[in-house]
């Protein structure tokens, strides 16, 4: 399988700290990878090099052989990268239909003249969203379909989640980074939203999923492959299988006994 | 496909504009002071049992159930005030400044209210549509619609100097900056001579395809005020500037000042130019704020300095403030509220800063999102899909 995104040597430093150290990582089209590793091991910094947020102090990431380790946030999502974040980032005040658009940067018609005067292809374009909106968050929750003109603040925690994935999921991206989506959430919630990752999988099968997760049972229910971080550098990778037996792995989140 | 509550009919929403046009015709025709007091002991009542009986929800819902209608309606209404004060110089003149200051107001709604642009010197802006005004007025034979658009265009270029530490910049220090704009502004007026310096200068009336508004309109024997002229010119450019601000903010363009504004960096991981749309919201706001100091100027006839002061920004800032940021309906009342009161109760004119302060201190601690919310942003109105 060939490599949809890959880094070389990437490094990110912050004044002293290191946060990663000369990672070299290959995600394969299609797969479901874990990110694994301790608090602190660089897995959500690695989200926010490759999406631009921070620029990387060196190495390269490429995805699909175009290098992007210099690109803007606006860049790498138009590349076909979305994510969603740790803390939910949803704008609370507007509806559950406005931020799932928001995601939709890509398709949509920025034009002041086309937004102020052409009203009926506006209204056109709207009406196909809507739709597109309504038939992506049914494979989630039937009953949110409904609830599109409603505030994102009055859903609770786990439909907020579900919202956030639509909102990467709606420019149909190629790589999708999911940072820690159970975070804060019951067993239960967690067992019910990775059942929509899985049926995401089975609705877009090329899509290529990103996961980082410290819940080993949905690791090994939902990941394809894992790579495991620690100091930012890449401990081990392998199945689920081999990285539980891993002894470096059991060092790393246990300690030395 | 879209919710449909039950929508309550357009009768309660046009009963409530009607009142509303009454009580606006009175305060403006009052002069006697105990009748003003009273008329404010009056209408702070009616507000109260409105609220307390659930009359005023019902109207804000009808009105946007039938908004195209209710639009119409409102026009009609301020035709109907225009047409009983139609020989009141003053309360004329009143009616027109609270329009040219809404018209100003909603271009602060587009950059603070939308896309979270801190701007406190819209004073400035408004100066600089003025000031041109006066003087494409004054010195060329360019027709006077034209003029209005230089003053919205020499304004937004003005803003385009404060672009880039605007853009680099945030929060408070972008406030400051604005602030120290604004103050500047009114300094280089106060020294540079070729602009009147601290003297002002006069502004040539308005003439709009060689009907010249300084002349009253003669309709039955009966010549009436020319400050009609101008309330229907501001009526008309306050119309213009609603259409286009209303429309922008349901679009994706408006959604995405909203984005911007709720949370940068969300907005751009999810590809949105944050920095263009922070550009496009300022320029768009100050060419309001110019287009309307414009007509104000051409319409006072006469401008200086002191019309454009750092307090005259705060004005703007409270009224959108206490209307609600982000609501354009909320505006009009605020604006009315803030301009007409001191204008008509002497006793308080010499201490309107105090009230204004006041009235926003109040506002800040128990309504925060101001008198009259923004509600969810929506698309298209309610009825318009179904």
């Amino acid at each position: 399988m060939s490599a949809l995104l890959s880094c070389h040597g990437l490094v990110m430093r912050f004044r002293g700290l290191t946060a990663l150290d000369d990672l070299d990582l290959d995600i394969r089209r299609g797969e479901i990878l874990g990110l694994l590793g301790p608090n602190g091991s660089g897995k959500t910094t690695f989200f926010n090099v490759v999406t631009g947020v921070y620029k990387a102090s060196g190495g390269r990431i490429e995805f699909e052989s175009q290098d992007i380790s210099k690109s803007s946030p606006q860049a790498v999502y138009r590349a076909g990268i979305a994510r969603t974040f740790q803390r939910s980032r949803l704008c609370l005040p507007l509806t559950i239909f406005d931020n799932i658009m928001i995601g939709n940067a890509r398709h949509l018609d920025h034009g002041l003249w086309f937004n102020l005067v052409r009203r009926k292809q506006l209204r056109r374009q709207f009406e196909a969203c809507w739709a597109e909106a309504h038939d992506l968050l049914t494979i989630f929750n039937k009953a949110l379909g409904t609830r599109l003109l409603q505030a994102a603040g009055s859903v609770s925690m786990i439909d907020r989640r579900r919202i956030e994935v639509c909102r990467a999921l709606v420019s149909r991206p190629k790589l999708l980074l999911l940072d820690e989506p159970s975070a804060g959430m019951t067993h239960e919630e967690t067992n019910e939203l990775m059942d929509d990752i899985l049926a995401i999988r089975k609705r877009m099968p090329e899509l290529t999923i990103v996961i980082i997760e410290h819940g080993m049972s949905v690791i090994e229910r939902i990941t394809d492959r894992c790579v495991v971080l620690n100091y930012g550098r890449k401990l081990c990778e392998g199945t689920y299988g081999e990285i539980a037996r891993n002894a470096d792995v059991q060092q790393a989140y246990l300690g030395t006994s | 496909m879209f919710s449909s509550d039950k929508l309550p009919g357009a009768a309660s929403a046009v009963a409530g504009v009607i009142a509303i046009a009454v009580f606006a015709m009175v305060l403006l025709r009052i002069h006697d002071q105990w009748g003003l007091l009273a008329l404010g002991v009056i209408g702070g009542i009616a507000l109260l049992l409105a609220v307390r009986t659930g009359a005023a929800a019902h109207f804000e819902r009808a009105f946007a159930a039938h908004e195209r209608l209710m639009n119409g309606v409102v026009v009609v209404a301020f035709l109907g005030v225009i047409a009983v004060l139609a020989k009141e110089d003053f309360s004329l003149l009143i009616l027109s400044t609270v329009l040219l200051y809404c018209v100003a107001c909603m271009g602060l709604t587009v950059q603070l209210g939308y896309c979270g642009v801190m701007n406190f010197a819209g004073a400035a802006f408004f100066g600089a549509g003025a000031y041109t005004a006066a003087v494409l007025g004054g010195h060329t034979s360019l027709p006077h619609l034209l003029v209005v658009l230089a003053g919205g265009l020499v304004a937004g270029l003005l803003g385009s100097v404060l672009l880039l530490p605007v853009l680099r910049t945030r929060g408070h220090y972008a406030a400051l900056i604005t602030v120290a704009f604004g103050i500047l502004f009114r300094s280089f007026l106060d020294v540079n001579n070729t602009l009147g310096g601290p003297q002002g200068l006069t502004v040539p009336g308005m003439t709009i395809f060689g009907w010249s508004l300084n002349q009253g309109l003669a309709i039955g024997g009966i010549t009436l005020s020319f400050y009609v002229n101008y309330a229907l010119v501001t009526l008309a450019l306050a119309i213009v500037v609603y259409t286009v601000t209303r429309r922008l903010e349901r679009s994706w363009v408006g959604m995405h000042f909203d984005a911007v504004r709720i949370d940068e960096l969300a907005a751009s991981t999810f590809g949105l130019n944050v920095q263009g749309l922070k550009i496009m919201a300022f320029v768009i706001g100050n060419v309001f704020a110019g287009m309307a100091g414009a007509v104000f100027a051409m319409m006072t006839g006469f401008i200086s300095p002191t019309d454009f002061d750092f307090p005259t920004s705060l004005v703007l800032i409270a009224i959108i403030m206490l209307g609600g940021i982000g609501n354009l309906w909320g505006i009009l009342p605020a604006a009315a509220f803030v301009l007409i009161l001191p204008e008509k109760l002497q006793a308080i004119q010499e201490y309107r800063f105090l009230l204004y302060a006041g009235a926003v201190i109040l506002v800040l601690l128990y309504r925060s999102a101001g008198l009259f919310p923004r509600r969810l942003r929506r698309h298209f109105p309610p009825k318009a899909v179904s």
